[in-house]
This record gives structure tokens, sequence and C-alpha cells, in this order.
């Protein structure tokens, strides 16, 4: 305020407008401070994030041939994708399925690696207490990070193939007679995968949530007498919220633009949307790839939008 | 030993994944930095653009021992490569690239087709480019894109494929083989003889097809006509209503639970077979040699409807020029003249100029390889691991027998679009 005051003042007092004017540039305003500071971060954004999706979506409006992209506005790449979609109703058609698909497989993976990450990072919060464990201990969740796809496709076959140590396990113990044939190259196996990808992405974000929840408020509402599910359900749970909503937008994201996992552990039988723009990409059809990732970011987006609803997440971080 | 020696074209195509993305990133950004202009000035430096089949550090190697020109390699699955070249086409020097993607490269203008003139084997090479028909005169099955459709073009810079020969040559051959379904036959335990067994309901479960939408259609073609449900005027260019009903049939079986899965990589090909999770699937032919050397008995079957065939061969990027042309000409010219032949040979491949890669084999080799018979001696791939045993018979036999068989070739058709958003639903049924 001071400051403000004297600067006001300056030119007033000293005579000389000319040192004012040199003192000036020296004074950098808190707001240009603060753009500086984002600057670099909104750079990199626009660079390699907002540019590309803009030619993304400015050539999802395109049309095309075999070989070559045709820069003229063309509402193709949409209608093919669409192509009997009105024909076909009351039934879906393929498009449709699919994405249904992609939902129901999201959903599935969202919910089981919420719950389970849910009580792996509550573990790790509140029952161990030396740092080092804790840190050791999450360390491990990235186990499955360390192998390949391929190389996880071929060990998931010993395990639940047709001749795996699963059924032949359950061959021996008497409780089947052919072996389940459901354990791979099935939705199962898909959820089974991503689930063991991905629960990493929930812990982390949670844990970081709970460890920041102060002690006392625990031990305040044991001594109000709130039991350990009252306390669960309305101390840590809405205070661990801005974790679980974060994690949710990591898992949901990944899994709704996942192809690579779902083909391989779904032995490329089972449709993704993913797996649309991928085989778009490979036929040179780029106008209808970028078309289909529009609206596979436009589902994704609105499904984010929805759960940022639930949680303020700028409020509470 | 062979850990660090096994350098096939098998191994290589595991790396292929991994590999191309990152030989992708360091091509691309020294093209933009101009980087390996500034050291072709002192070496005679080609990149080189390719899917894995005809690579290999041995050839390399030698062509810089025989010729001083060194390959680098810039390694991509065949869609990927002909996504470089629309999109990149500076990124490349020579390119190696199968036949039925010149109908989409040709058009884009980007590559630089080769004088028939310069290239000394020309006349040798096998007429299975040039007439088609094998050198026993045979005639070869033309459906798809066969490559005496597209070997030559009007003029240097015509985007047009000429009917008839002319001096200017899109591809120059080098590397093509026949391809079939690939069985177990100790879990089948009865001969098989036709595409149909493919959606026969013994099989319910156990069968896979290869989900690259432009061969696959070509397999899937195959078993619909074997099933007699319909004869194709083309299978290679098949009309809307063709590509409906044969993804028809397909999706019928599919929705049955006939196949276990669908495979797009060479090691999904391999672990499905050697797994047993499948019994009967497209493959191919190092698939089954990778199966085989594992100790399970896979057979690369041949069937009385004939072979799905494919070739590949190179050609310059348009912005090559200067001693850089002279140096692929030179280098296109060594491939022809032996080693390289031989080597393709070696791995079940054919070379297109068979005589040079005779010259190159041991007579029992060449007796396995090309004439079906009966190993004199083991025989063992070009790093020196056992292939097969003495007295092993190959699969199809002959050379005159498998090419004479080809009933169709992979291809790009008209109605592309469609077929790929068909087979699209058909994945996703």
């Amino acid at each position: 305020m001071s400051e403000e005051v004297l600067q006001q003042a300056a030119p007033g007092l000293i005579p000389g407008s000319g040192t004012a004017r040199a003192a000036k540039p020296t004074r950098l305003s808190p707001s240009f401070i603060s753009w500086l500071q984002a600057g670099p971060m909104m750079l990199v954004f626009l660079a390699f994030f907002l540019i590309p999706l803009a030619f993304v979506v400015i050539v999802s409006f395109w049309d095309y041939n075999e070989y070559q992209l045709l820069p003229a506005f063309s509402g193709r790449g949409y209608t093919d994708t669409f192509e009997g979609c009105i024909a076909q109703l009351p039934d879906l058609c393929t498009i449709g399925k699919t994405y249904l698909k992609t939902l129901k497989l999201g959903f599935m993976v969202w919910a089981i690696t919420l719950f389970i990450g849910f009580w792996v990072a509550y573990f790790l919060a509140f029952h161990v207490k030396s740092k080092t464990w804790q840190m050791g201990l999450s360390l491990l969740c990235t186990i499955p990070f360390w192998t390949s796809n391929v190389i996880r496709m071929i060990a998931w076959i010993p395990l639940l193939g047709r001749n795996g140590l699963v059924n032949s396990g359950l061959i021996k113990t008497g409780l089947i007679n052919h072996p389940l044939e459901w354990l791979l190259f099935s939705e199962f196996s898909v959820v089974l995968a991503l689930v063991h990808l991905f629960t990493f992405f929930m812990v982390v974000p949670i844990f970081n949530s709970m460890v920041r929840i102060d002690k006392s408020l625990i031990e305040a509402a044991y001594d109000a007498g709130a039991t350990g599910f009252q306390t669960l359900l309305n101390v840590i749970i809405p205070l661990a919220k801005p974790g679980i909503v974060i994690g949710s937008i990591f898992v949901i994201t990944i899994v709704m633009g996942d192809f690579i996992t779902i083909g391989v552990m779904g032995g490329q039988q089972i449709a993704a949307a993913g797996k649309i723009i991928e085989t778009r990409v490979n036929a040179l059809q780029f106008p209808a790839a970028a078309a289909n990732a529009v609206i596979l970011l436009t589902i994704t987006f609105l499904i984010i939008t929805m759960m940022s609803r639930i949680v303020d997440i700028k409020k509470e971080l | 030993m062979t850990e660090t020696t096994r350098k096939t074209g098998l191994n290589r195509r595991t790396l292929l994944k991994g590999t191309a993305s990152l030989a992708g990133l360091a091509a691309g950004s020294g093209a933009i930095t101009g980087f390996p202009y500034v050291k072709s000035a002192d070496a005679k430096v080609l990149r080189y653009l390719g899917t894995a089949v005809n690579e290999g550090d041995d050839i390399s190697r030698q062509c810089l021992k025989d010729t001083g020109i060194k390959i680098e390699y810039i390694t991509a699955t065949t869609d990927d490569v002909t996504k470089r070249v629309m999109t990149q086409p500076n990124s490349f020097d020579v390119l190696d690239t199968e036949y039925f993607s010149l109908k989409k490269i040709v058009p884009s203008g980007n590559i630089l087709p080769l004088d028939a003139r310069k290239i000394k084997e020309f006349d040798n090479i096998t007429p299975v480019f040039t007439k088609g028909e094998t050198p026993g005169g045979k005639k070869i099955g033309g459906q798809g894109t066969a490559p005496w459709k597209v070997l030559y073009l009007e003029g240097k810079d015509s985007k047009k494929f000429a009917t008839s020969a002319t001096e200017f040559v899109t591809l120059i051959p080098t590397v093509y083989n026949a391809d079939t379904l690939g069985i177990r036959p100790d879990l089948i335990k009865r001969p098989i003889s036709s595409w149909s067994e493919l959606l026969n309901p013994e099989f319910k479960g156990k069968a896979s097809i290869l989900n690259i939408p432009s061969i696959g259609i070509m397999d899937a073609a195959m078993v619909v006509e074997a099933t007699g449900k319909y004869k194709y005027a083309d299978k290679g260019n098949m009309t809307k209503e063709e590509i409906d009903l044969t993804m028809k049939v397909m999706t019928e079986a599919k929705k049955a639970g006939q196949f276990r899965a669908f495979w797009k990589d060479f090691n999904e090909s391999v672990n499905l077979m050697a797994s047993g999770e499948t019994v009967i699937q497209s493959m191919w032919s190092p698939a089954v040699t990778k199966v085989r050397s594992m100790g399970i008995p896979c057979t690369f079957q041949p069937l009385k409807e004939g072979y799905r065939s494919w070739a590949s061969g190179f050609c310059v990027s348009k912005g090559v020029s200067g001693p850089k042309l002279e140096w692929a000409y030179e280098f296109v010219n060594w491939f022809l003249s032996g080693y390289a032949g031989a080597y393709l040979n070696r791995q079940g491949y054919y070379s297109a100029v068979l005589s040079t890669a005779k010259a190159h084999m041991e007579p029992y080799e060449w007796a396995y390889w090309m004439e079906g018979k009966p190993a004199e001696k083991d025989i063992k791939a070009p790093d020196g691991s056992l292939l097969e045993k003495a007295g092993a018979v190959r699969d199809g036999g002959s050379y005159e027998d498998r090419m004479g068989g080809v009933a169709c070739w992979n291809a790009v058709m008209d109605e592309n679009d469609y077929m790929v958003r068909k087979w699209n639903e058909f994945i996703a049924a």
C-alpha cells in the first residue's frame, strides 16, 4: 500500500520525470509475475495440446480419399461413422454398441479400481505408520508397469488359457469338467488386466488426500462417539474426495481411450472407441479417425464435467 | 550363444513394435536438422524404410563390405510404412514396401520409379512378377493387387500404371511368399485340405483370423469361396454387396463363437498356436517355423483352393537425386546379386532373382527350400540355429507347387474405405 502511495506521489516530489520512468520497469506488477510463472506451462499446453487439438477438430471436417486429405469442408467423417444407425433403429448400430461397450468397460474398471484403490490407500495412510514402509509399499503398486503389453499377454495365457494354471487347477480339484473359456479373451480378462494396470492411478491421489487429513479430526470423531464406519463415511470419505475424483479422472480417461490392452486381452474381438480410431488411421482415413477422436473426446469431457460438478477440485486443492 | 546371435526375421519382428517408434523419432529428428545429409558427404548412407522382412544386420553388414554403402534401417509395420510415405516423404531414401500399398502410394506422387535399364539382373527377375507365371510355366492366380498389374508406370512422373512393360518400374521386386492356414496336426488329428475348415464348427472356439483388414479380408474371401457360398469375380476387388456378404458370413461365425481370438502381431499368432488356444488360423510362414522351433508340431497347410500371396520390392523417395540416387541403384543391384536372396530363401521366403540366390546356397539347401525335396542334412536358419532335421520336407513342397498354387494377392480394393468400415463392424459385432 505504502509503495503505491509513494509511486503515485513520486512524479510530484521528484521533478525529473526521467527517473520515474527508469524506476518503473524494475517493478513488475504481481499479476505480470503470475503470468510469467504460468507462462511456460501455458505455452507447452498451447503448443502440444490446444493447437494439435484444434487441428484434430479441423481435420475431422475434411474430406479424404485413398491417399490424401482433401481440405474441403465435409461431414463425411461423421456421417460415415454413423452410417445406417437411423435405418437400424430401434436396434443399436455397431458404432452405438461400440461406445456403449467402451462406457461399460470404463464403468466396471472405474468401480473396481475405486474400491480396491480406496482400501489400499486407506491401509497405506492409516495403518502403515513408518514413512519408509509407506514409500516402499506404494512403489510395489507400480509392478504392473514393469512389463510390456506383449509380455503381459504371454504371461496371461499360461495362467488363464485353456490349458492354463487356473483351468487345470480347477479341473484337478473336480470343480469343473471342461476348461472355462471365458477366462481369457473375454470381457473378464480385459477388466482384469485393466484393473491390474490402473488401480495404481487410484491409489496415489487417494493416498495423497488421506495422508493430509489431520489425525486430530479422526480422534475428535472418535471422542464424539462416532463408530469406525461413521468416521469413514462422514470424515474420511468427504476429505478424500478430491483424491477420489482425480483418480477417477485418470482411470476413466485412460480406459476410454485404451485399445491396446482391450485388443490384446480381448483377443482383438472386443471393439472399443480407441480401436476404431486406430483402424481408421491405419487405413489412412485421417478425417474419419479425427471425427471419432472428437466424439470420444466429447463423451470423456462430459463425464469429467459431471464429476467436477460433484467436487470442486480447484477449491479442494 | 543362440540368444545373442539370433538375428532372424522372426526375432526382429518382436522388436518391431518398440523400435518402430524410436527409429521413427530418430529419423524424424534427423530429417529436421539435416544431419544425415552432412554425414552423407563423407560416407555413403541410405535411410531404408521398410517392414522387418527384408532387413537384417547380416544383410547391411555384407552390403557395407561389398559396396561401402551404410544402410540405416527405419523399421515400421506395413500400415505405418505407408503412412510415413504419405506424410513424411523426406524422412527416408530407399523404400521397401508391398505391392498392394502402391495403389495408395503412387497417386500421392511421393515416390520415384526406378529405371529398369539400370538394374543389372532385371531380365533375370522371376516371371512371377513380370508375366504372372512360374519359371516352369504355371499360370498364377491374379486376383487382388498382383505385382504384374502395378509393376510399371507410364512415365517417370506418371501416376498411372502401364498395362505393358515400360522402363519405369514402381517397385524392383525383392521378396515374396505364398501364405495359407497354419494348423496343429497333433490336436486336429485328421487331414485338412480346404480353407472352409476355418469355419468348421468342429473347431469352435479354436480358430483365428488375422485382424489386418486388407489381408484378413482376403483370407475371409478364400474361406467364403471354399464353403461354396459365393464365387467372387475378383476377391481382391469386391463390390459393396460382396463385402457385405463376406462380412455377414464371418460375423455369424464370430457370434456363434467360432473364433478364439484375432491376431494382429506376429507374436500373438505364435502364442495362440503354441499354447493350443487355437488349432487352425491364418498364419505367416516364419511364425509357423517359430512354433515348430519350440518343439510344437505346426503345419503351414497347403489347401486345394490355393495360397494367398504377397510380394514386396524397392523404390526411392521422390526427394532422392544426384549421387544418392546412384547409391540407391548400386544398393538395389547388390541386393539382387545373390547374398540377400540366399539369406531370404533360407528363412522360407522367396528371392526375386533365383539364379543369383542359387549360386549363394548349398545344393542341399536349394533342394530343400526350392525343390521340395527331403533335406539331405539338417536345415539351418541364416544364424545357424536348427530349423529342420535331415529328412524333413517343406510344407507345400517346391517353389513351382507353392507359387503355382497362388490364387490371390494381398489387395487394396476400390471400395477400401467401405471395407475397412465393415471390417470394424465385424470386429465389434
